[in-house]
């Protein structure tokens, strides 16, 4: 399937020279910019293809995944045994802040973008996302928050140790005693990172809602695509009040204003409710993705449609929508009065109906289907039963009293980790070996994918089911140790066994999603559709190729793949003519990784402005806004040279392979 | 797997297909106008939430200066008037009145930036009103600052459209371009629409 790509028409060059065979464009680096047929690592750095930035999405977010993990088994190890002494109540403060963090906003959610990347624009048939540059910003954006965040441990004052929620008053400059420049690294980090998820997010509404294929109407979208949608949607009202919430933060720690200053008249528990506004969206920001992975997966190995499409869709609305009115379940403990924190359980049990739905509409697929128990299969069907007991327990925290008992004890953390881990991780991992053979054209050796799984499911649960008793009898959460008499010991062993159990695991699948995709020259290759799937994405070559789709599809169906197979000749898939224009591309450019590194530098300038840098020779030097302003002007003078060069682009000629791809 | 044949140059762009009619710039600006309503929403709220919590009470109302804040509310409600006729003679492909509707807006921009200069200084150096002296100071200029970067984002936006409108580049594919401008720099208006009332009037009536 290899096509040759030698004929390019570079739009927008004036002459006869738009006819110059790529390679011989004249060799450039920094301010020129790259040619069609970059390789390489420019070609990485300078890619504008949704599915590179996917991929490195993917990359880094696993390496992230490993190194919260490490931060995880710390925290076990510290554990392990009462009145342990392998780690101090600081470091462990600044273990399971790291670990919250980088979980959440460097490895679940950059996972999930991962997949928005690489799968929601094949699904809708598109050639790319409505904005190809700023989609490698929002990459290099996230990598800069990566950085900023865990440089923090190379600094002074180490790493951030407030918790991932960052509650006033701990923050405060007063309070905090030798923690440094620590939560300035966690504040800047999450605005960096808040503004890689917004850029992509404004990209992905664009793309969904206006860049489907002829005949792809909203309900004969892939259910992955809507979560996609709907997700972005959480996003973009959700960052908002953590932005202001931190930028808040930012000013009372450097310009000393007084939001969350009690004495002044500043209120804390006002960041606590800035936090959740944006805190509970977050959660289902974290659990759409998967659903709707799950919900590609159990459809095609099932052989059946998927049970109640619409009723799923519109679960999933609902779920985002009742997103923003249950904040407070996160502060029942805090004192609202009944009135609110009655309204704000209702408000709770209510979204177990719309996920409830969900469940048993996935349950009526299995129903009857010729199911097949591949790997991602095995991970979807774990994702069903895992996060229905995080269902469970979450509903029992709805309600108020229960709260009441629940509230800060180990409970809660077994709670959020099967929603986040029996939930999320087991989807996206179900995603990756459901998608790896499209990304790189080989399938994942089963054999080991079902020890991969086997070894994961026991070890998180070995990890976290003792959690629940230890959180009923009454261990604190964020404490560093526990007494010997309070009979703890056993459940807590078991826990830390469980965590290394589960991190080999997960270890082990991640070194074969890098052996498979690294190798996968010497493997057979897996054609088209290895699964048997039902959406367009399947259709296309695997792995794909850089156009995507050598001719816009035209679709007639919801599960439009399965039609073109097994359907009625008039639902078959359509394609529109040949213009002889061949598929436009847009140009690579260096503008986004400039602006990126702006970014990153700006962030740095301004959680150092009043570090005093050591000079050889005796002297010293205090930023104050000098790297700061350094920052800023590599970011605004790549947004003016990112205007002026324009998207560019040229055309792509693939040898027709239309027939091929229906087979 | 041979190259179809050669295709004719294509210099211009033609009108890109969208599944909703909506050029794709547009979608996008009304996402990130929904977004920015929940960041002015929030520092609103602060704002509202902190009015009364200082144990040291402030009155406003003797440092505020209505009729300079009125004039300054009339000015960039003028410049949305000019900006709408910008976007409208674009529209009918007229350069000179595109250009000359553009410096109209970017001076009422100015002017408006030039008043909360004017403000600001004027409340620190007369009344000692400073981020950290009064939670009033930090909510207002918080609130009032991010309202002032839009306003000058916008300026530099419109000068950068007004420079290029001399290059000769410019044509009628770039109406949309100007109207996407444009709806920020309206968006950016009715917040301040909303502003002036919450953040100023109020101290009178409550």
């Amino acid at each position: 399937m290899e096509s040759e790509t030698t004929s390019v028409d570079f739009i927008g060059t004036e002459s006869e020279n738009s006819h110059v065979l790529a390679p011989t464009k004249k060799k450039g680096w920094i301010f020129s910019r790259p040619n069609a047929n970059t390789t390489g690592i420019v070609d990485w750095l300078t890619t504008i293809d949704h599915k590179k930035i996917g991929l490195m999405y993917g990359m880094v977010a696993l390496g992230c995944l490993i190194l919260g993990g490490i931060e995880a088994l710390f925290i076990r190890l510290q554990l392990a045994s009462p009145m342990n002494t392998f780690i101090t109540a600081r470091e462990y403060n600044q273990l399971f802040t790291m670990h919250g963090t980088t979980m959440i906003f460097l490895a679940v959610m950059p996972l999930s973008a991962a997949f928005f990347n690489f799968i929601m624009p094949l699904q809708i048939g598109a050639r790319d996302v409505a904005f190809p540059r700023v989609n490698t910003l929002s990459l290099w954006c996230f990598i800069a928050g990566a950085i900023i965040l865990n440089a923090s441990w190379l600094f002074p004052g180490g790493a951030p140790a407030i918790g991932w929620f960052g509650y006033a008053p701990i923050t405060l400059k007063e309070s905090y005693g030798d923690m440094g420049m620590s939560t300035d690294f966690w504040v800047m980090g999450l605005q960096v990172l808040g503004l890689a998820s917004l850029l992509a997010s404004f990209n992905f509404i664009t793309t969904i809602i206006n860049m489907r294929c002829p005949g792809m109407t909203m309900m004969r979208m892939p259910v992955f695509t809507w979560m996609t949608l709907i997700t972005a949607f959480l996003l973009i009202l959700a960052f908002p009040a953590i932005t202001i919430a931190l930028l808040e933060l930012m000013f009372d720690r450097q310009f000393g204003t007084l939001f969350f200053n009690n004495a002044a008249g500043g209120k804390a528990i006002f960041w606590q409710h800035l936090f959740w506004i944006f805190g509970h969206p977050e959660v289902y920001i974290l659990i759409l993705p998967a659903m709707g992975i799950v919900s590609e997966v159990l459809p095609t190995f099932t052989r059946k449609p998927l049970f109640g499409y619409g009723l799923i869709v519109f679960s999933g609305a609902v779920i985002g929508f009742l997103g923003f009115a249950v904040w407070s379940h996160h502060m029942f403990t805090t004192g609202l009065g009944v009135v609110a924190t009655s309204a704000f359980s209702i408000l709770t049990m209510l979204i177990a109906i719309p996920t409830g739905v969900k469940i048993f509409n996935w349950i009526g697929t299995l129903w009857g289907g010729s199911i097949r128990y591949t790997t991602p299969m095995l991970f979807a069907v774990g994702f069903i039963s895992m996060f229905m007991i995080g269902g469970f327990t979450g509903i029992m925290h709805s309600t108020v009293s229960v709260d009441a008992q629940h509230q800060d004890s180990y409970f809660v953390i077994a709670h959020f980790h099967y929603v986040l881990i029996g939930g999320s991780l087991f989807a996206l991992l179900s995603g990756f070996y459901y998608w790896i053979p499209k990304m790189s054209g080989v399938l994942l050796n089963e054999k080991f994918g079902k020890f991969c799984f086997i070894i994961i499911f026991t070890g998180f649960n070995l990890t976290f089911f003792p959690m629940h008793y230890l959180g009923m009898e009454g261990m604190p959460r964020r404490t560093h140790t526990y007494h010997e008499e309070m009979g703890l010991d056993d459940p807590n062993r078991l826990a830390t066994i469980g965590a290394f159990i589960l991190g080999f695991g997960i270890l082990f699948s991640v070194i074969q999603f890098f052996y498979t995709v690294i190798n996968r020259k010497k493997l057979p290759p897996c054609g088209n559709d290895p699964w048997d799937a039902r959406t367009l994405e399947w259709s296309i070559p695997s792995p794909v190729p850089v156009y995507n789709f050598a001719r816009t599809p035209i679709i007639k169906a919801r599960d439009q793949h399965w039609e073109d197979k097994y359907g009625h000749e008039e639902l078959k898939m359509d394609y529109e003519p040949d213009d002889g224009h061949g598929v436009h591309m847009p140009d690579r450019s260096w503008w986004p990784l400039w602006c990126g590194l702006g970014i990153l530098i700006l962030g740095f300038g301004l959680i150092t402005r009043k570090m005093t840098f050591h000079l050889p020779g005796g002297s010293t030097w205090e930023p104050n806004f000098e790297i700061f302003s350094v920052g800023v002007f590599i970011t605004l003078i790549s947004i003016v040279f990112w205007a002026i060069e324009g998207p560019g682009g040229y055309h792509l000629h693939p040898e027709d392979d239309i027939d091929e791809s229906k087979n | 797997m041979s190259n179809s044949a050669e295709a004719s140059i294509d210099h211009g762009h033609h009108e890109e297909y969208t599944s909703t009619g909506i050029p794709h710039k547009k979608l996008c600006m009304w996402a990130f106008l929904a977004s920015d309503c929940m960041f002015f929403g929030t520092l609103i709220s602060t704002h509202l939430v902190y009015r009364r919590t200082s144990p040291e009470s402030l009155d406003v109302t003797q440092f505020f200066d209505i009729p300079l804040t009125s004039f300054s509310t009339f000015v960039l409600l003028a410049s949305s008037l000019l900006m709408a006729l910008a976007v409208s003679s674009m529209h009918k492909a007229n350069l000179k009145m595109t250009r000359w509707t553009l410096f109209g807006v970017i001076f009422c921009g100015l002017i408006f930036l030039g008043c909360q200069v004017y403000e600001f200084t004027h409340f620190v150096r007369a009344y000692g009103l400073t981020l950290n002296s009064h939670i009033f100071g930090s909510t207002f200029y918080v609130l009032t600052g991010t309202h002032g970067v839009h306003v000058s984002l916008g300026v530099m936006w419109l000068i950068a459209w007004l420079i290029y409108s001399f290059t000769g580049k410019m044509g009628p594919e770039h109406a949309i371009d100007i109207e996407v401008a444009g709806l920020y720099w309206h968006f950016v208006d009715i917040v301040w629409v909303i502003i002036f009332p919450v953040v100023y009037l109020v101290e009178y009536i409550l």
